[in-house]
């Protein structure tokens, strides 16, 4: 029975992280695109919740469904959504070639992941229940992986002065 | 385990990124290429997460959390330089950016 229902809740997040990943690269306006990917970044949180990521679950919608989200949605409000839509005047050799490149791209996955993995996926680690919390993150965040938490805060933190000096009035 | 194994996430997860490398190739504003990034940073973040279960090893977790913090980074200068472009008049179209082309 929870078995059922687990597949059932992850069947409709994977359909609707797809459908809204599709709808993020059609729409023409750039505002429903922003909205279309929070739905996205929503489903993917309740497919981390499946494999017991809760902390990664509870990150991506505070920090990217939230944060990064609403920074987006401010930019298009300043900039303008002026809208390129995707497919107009028919298919053009531009979009043909766009489209065959992804197919190739889907099939180079697929088949390295084949290549690479066949066979090898069957037997699956036993967790404790608490895998995946706060806690262990926590502690593996600043015992294991020190160093990339600390080249972490570094990069956050170039970034923000950079975007400052990007986004600051040059003195003429 | 229920519900679905690893195998699973791996296939959500090469045609998530499928979708966003579209975008990116598909799409002549700026901004809807970063949000196709974004996408694709996160058909990444879904694949880490599913190994991350599959063999009972945080790490994986701790990866994406580092993976998220880049995106954000990437964003900032992303959108950074959109505000620029958009205030020195600049039309908003990848194509027509071609200042640096050498």
């Amino acid at each position: 029975m929870g078995d059922v229902l687990v597949w059932v809740i992850w069947i409709v997040a994977a359909f609707a992280c797809l459908g809204s990943g599709v709808a993020v690269i059609s729409f023409s306006n750039p505002f429903f695109s922003a909205l279309a990917l929070i739905g996205n970044l929503a489903s993917l949180a309740v497919l981390y919740l499946l494999v017991s990521a809760e902390f990664v679950a509870a990150a991506q919608v505070l920090v990217y469904a939230g944060a990064v989200m609403v920074m987006f949605l401010f930019v298009i409000a300043y900039v303008g959504g002026r809208a390129d839509a995707p497919f107009e005047g028919g298919p053009s050799w531009q979009t043909l070639a766009a489209v065959i490149a992804g197919g190739v791209i889907l099939v180079d996955i697929v088949i390295a992941l084949g290549l690479t993995t066949s066979g090898r996926l069957d037997d699956e680690a036993e967790v404790a229940v608490d895998f995946g919390g706060p806690a262990e993150i926590g502690s593996v965040f600043l015992t294991n992986h020190l160093l990339a938490f600390e080249i972490t805060s570094i990069v956050l933190l170039v970034a923000a002065v950079g975007g400052v000096i990007l986004g600051s009035e040059r003195r003429r | 385990m229920m519900g679905p194994d690893v195998s699973w996430y791996l296939i959500l997860s090469s045609f998530l990124f499928t979708v966003g490398a579209l975008g990116v190739l598909l799409r002549r504003n700026p901004l809807i290429v970063l949000l196709s990034l974004e996408i694709m940073l996160n058909a990444a973040n879904l694949a880490l997460i599913g190994f991350a279960r599959h063999l009972g090893d945080t790490a994986g977790q701790v990866f994406a959390l580092a993976v998220m913090a880049v995106a954000a980074s990437e964003v900032v200068v992303g959108l950074g330089l959109v505000v620029a472009l958009n205030r020195n008049r600049v039309p908003l179209d990848v194509d027509r950016l071609s200042t640096l082309r050498g």
